[in-house]
C-alpha cells in the first residue's frame, strides 16, 4: 500500500473540510481525487505531505505515518501545489538546481525521470520562473517535485485553467511517470481525466461519494439515460426543467441529458410534450452515462 | 449608427509586442444577443485581444467597434456599456454580498431606488437571503460566479465579457451558471465567452478558435465538427490548436 488514509477529519473553525475519509491508493497506481473547487481536495493533500496535521484519524504514506515519521515522508515524497510555488526570481536551471541540493542528490543522478518534460522547457534554463508562460511553470513545478526521485507524487489540480491539448500531453506525461513506477495521487476539478485514472475517489463538500474504477463507477449509474435536443436549447432547458416527471435535466454539450422519474417512462409522450410547447427538431435517444452524469447523481 | 445590427465588430485587429504579434489581425463580428465563444491555447492570444476589446489596452493597428463605439477614441464608452467577469477577478472577498452589489451598482451610476430594487431582486432569485451579509470571500466558488455573473450584469450591459468564467466550479452548478447564460443572451445581451470545457463550446452559438495570434476556425460548434470531420468541440480544439 502507498498511501493510507483512515477515518481523516479536519476542520477549521466552523468549517468541516474533510469528513471521516478513508481510502489506499496501491503502489504504482494512479489515483484521481476528482471534485470541485471547495471539496477538500487540497486539505488532504496538505496533510498527506505533512504539512497539516488532521484533527482525528491517522494516514500513512510509503509506509510512513504522517504524524511520526513526517520527515521520512518529506524525503521521498513530490508535491506540486495547486499554486505555483517556485522561486519566481531563480531562473528556470536554478530553480531544479536548488531542489535537487535540498534533497541531497544531482541533476544529472535523476535526469532520466525529468528528461521528456525539462527538455520542452531547456530553451528557457536561463529565463526566471516569474516570466515563464503557465504551461511552462507547470513543466517546471513538475520537474522540481521529481527532481529527488519520489516513491509518490502528490499533484494538486496541475490543469487547472489548462487548454485541452496541453492537459492532454500533461496526462500522457503522467501515464509515461506511473510506467516508472511511481505512485501518484492526482485531483482535478474536470470530470473527463477520471477517466484516464486507474481509479478515483469523488469528493464534495469534505465527503467521499465514490471509489473506484472509472468503469465500475459509471456501471453503478442506475437510471435510464437520454439525449435530448431541439432547435432551441434555452427552451429546451426550460421546458425540461418544469416539466413534472423530470428527475434530472442537465445540458451536456449539444444534447440535454434527461431522467425521468417514472419506471414506465415513453419516449414518445415526451416527444408531444416538447412538441406542444412549441420546439422543433426534437430527438430523444437513449445514451449512455459518463463519469460526469455519476458525479452529478451522486452529488445531487 | 441607427440599428447596430453587430455589436462588435473587429477588423484587421493588432497588437503587437516589441517584435511579437500577440494578435495578429484578426476580424470578426459578434452579433447582438450571440453567444460568442472565444477559445485557444494558453498563449494564443485570447486575453490580449479581450483586453483591447474591452477598451484596457489599445491596439497597434486596425480597427473595432464594440458596442457602438471606436475602441481607439471612445474607449470610456465601451466600459460603461459592457460587463465584464473572470476567475481572478470578479468580486472582492472582505466585503459582504450586499456590499459587493452596492458597491458595483454604484460604480456604473445606478440610482439609490434603482440600485435598492436591484439588490432585493438580485437576492431573491438567487436565493442568497441567508447570506446576503456574509463576506463574499466565504462562499463557494460556485455560488461566487453566479453572483458576479449577475453584479456584471447589473447596469443592462450590451455585452458581457466572461473570461474563463466556470473553472473549478463543480459541474451542476457549471449548468446552472450556463443557464444564467442563456437567459441574459435570451433577454438580448449578448455574450462573449472564453472557456477551456470544450461541452460549453457546444453550447455557444458560434466559437471561434485561436491559434498564436489568428483566429484559425470560426463558425457554428456543428459546422466546425462537420468541416474536421469530428464528432466532439473537443476533437475539433485538438485538432486544431497545435496545428
Amino acid at each position: 500500500m502507498s498511501i493510507s488514509v483512515n477515518h481523516i477529519s479536519k476542520s477549521y473553525k466552523s468549517i468541516q473540510a474533510l469528513q471521516d475519509i478513508s481510502f489506499n491508493v496501491n503502489e504504482g497506481e494512479l489515483f484521481g481525487l476528482i471534485g470541485p473547487d471547495g471539496a477538500g481536495k487540497t486539505t488532504l493533500f496538505r496533510i498527506l505531505t505533512t504539512l497539516l496535521i488532521a484533527d482525528t484519524g491517522q494516514a500513512s504514506v510509503a509506509g510512513y505515518d504522517v504524524i511520526k515519521d513526517y520527515k521520512a515522508i518529506r524525503n521521498c515524497v513530490g508535491y506540486m501545489p495547486g499554486k505555483f510555488s517556485l522561486y519566481q526570481d531563480l531562473t528556470v536551471e536554478e530553480n531544479l538546481e536548488f531542489f535537487a541540493t535540498i534533497f541531497k542528490t544531482t541533476i544529472e543522478a535523476n535526469y532520466h525521470l525529468i528528461k521528456d518534460i525539462y527538455v520542452q522547457i531547456e530553451p528557457f534554463k536561463n529565463r526566471r520562473a516569474g516570466k515563464l508562460s503557465g504551461g511552462m511553470k507547470q513543466k517546471l513545478a513538475l520537474c522540481c517535485a521529481l527532481i529527488h526521485k519520489p516513491k509518490v507524487l502528490f499533484l494538486d489540480e496541475p490543469t487547472t485553467g489548462v487548454d485541452p491539448v496541453s492537459r492532454k500531453e500533461f496526462w500522457d506525461m503522467l501515464k509515461r511517470l506511473q510506467q516508472k513506477g511511481i505512485t501518484i495521487l492526482v485531483s482535478t476539478p474536470y470530470m473527463d481525466e477520471a477517466a484516464l485514472c486507474d481509479r478515483v475517489a469523488f469528493i464534495q463538500n469534505g465527503e467521499l461519494l465514490e471509489i473506484g474504477t472509472p468503469k465500475n463507477i459509471v456501471k453503478e449509474y442506475s437510471k435510464k439515460l437520454y439525449n435530448v435536443k431541439s432547435d432551441n436549447m434555452y427552451q429546451l432547458i426550460d421546458n425540461l426543467n418544469t416539466f413534472k416527471y423530470t428527475h434530472s435535466a442537465y445540458p451536456f454539450g449539444e444534447f440535454v441529458h434527461y431522467t425521468d422519474t417514472r419506471d414506465d417512462f415513453d419516449i414518445k409522450k415526451l416527444h408531444s410534450y416538447l412538441k406542444d410547447k412549441g420546439l422543433h427538431n426534437i430527438t430523444i435517444e437513449i445514451t449512455n452515462p459518463t463519469i460526469e452524469d455519476t458525479f452529478m447523481a451522486l452529488a445531487k | 449608427m441607427s440599428e447596430i445590427k453587430h455589436v462588435i465588430e473587429a477588423t484587421d485587429l493588432t497588437k503587437q509586442f516589441g517584435d511579437f504579434k500577440a494578435v495578429n489581425a484578426i476580424s470578426f463580428n459578434v452579433k447582438k444577443g450571440e453567444i460568442f465563444g472565444f477559445l485557444g491555447a494558453n498563449g494564443a492570444g485570447k486575453t490580449t485581444a479581450m483586453k483591447m476589446l474591452i477598451g484596457i489596452s489599445n491596439p497597434t493597428s486596425g480597427a473595432a467597434n464594440v458596442a457602438g463605439f471606436d475602441v481607439f477614441t471612445q474607449a470610456e464608452s465601451i466600459k460603461k456599456n459592457i460587463g465584464y467577469m473572470s476567475q481572478k477577478f470578479a468580486l472582492y472577498d472582505d466585503l459582504t454580498v450586499k456590499e459587493n452589489i452596492t458597491f458595483f451598482g454604484g460604480i456604473y451610476g445606478l440610482s439609490r431606488a434603482t440600485l435598492k430594487q436591484k439588490i432585493n431582486a438580485l437576492i431573491e432569485e438567487l436565493e442568497l437571503h441567508d447570506i446576503a451579509d456574509n463576506l463574499v470571500g466565504a462562499l463557494p466558488l460556485g455560488w461566487k460566479q453566479k453572483l458576479a455573473f449577475s453584479v456584471a450584469l447589473l447596469h443592462n450591459p450590451k455585452i458581457v465579457f466572461l473570461d474563463e468564467p466556470t473553472g473549478g466550479v463543480d459541474p451542476i452548478t457549471r449548468r446552472q451558471f450556463w443557464e444564467m447564460i442563456y437567459k441574459a443572451a435570451h433577454e438580448g445581451t449578448t455574450i462573449f465567452v472564453t472557456t477551456h470545457y470544450m461541452d460549453e463550446a457546444e453550447y455557444c452559438d458560434r466559437v471561434s478558435i485561436m491559434v498564436n495570434g489568428k483566429i484559425e476556425a470560426l463558425n457554428t460548434p456543428k459546422k466546425l465538427k462537420e468541416q474536421f470531420k469530428v464528432t466532439s468541440m473537443n476533437d475539433v480544439f485538438l485538432k486544431l490548436a497545435r496545428g
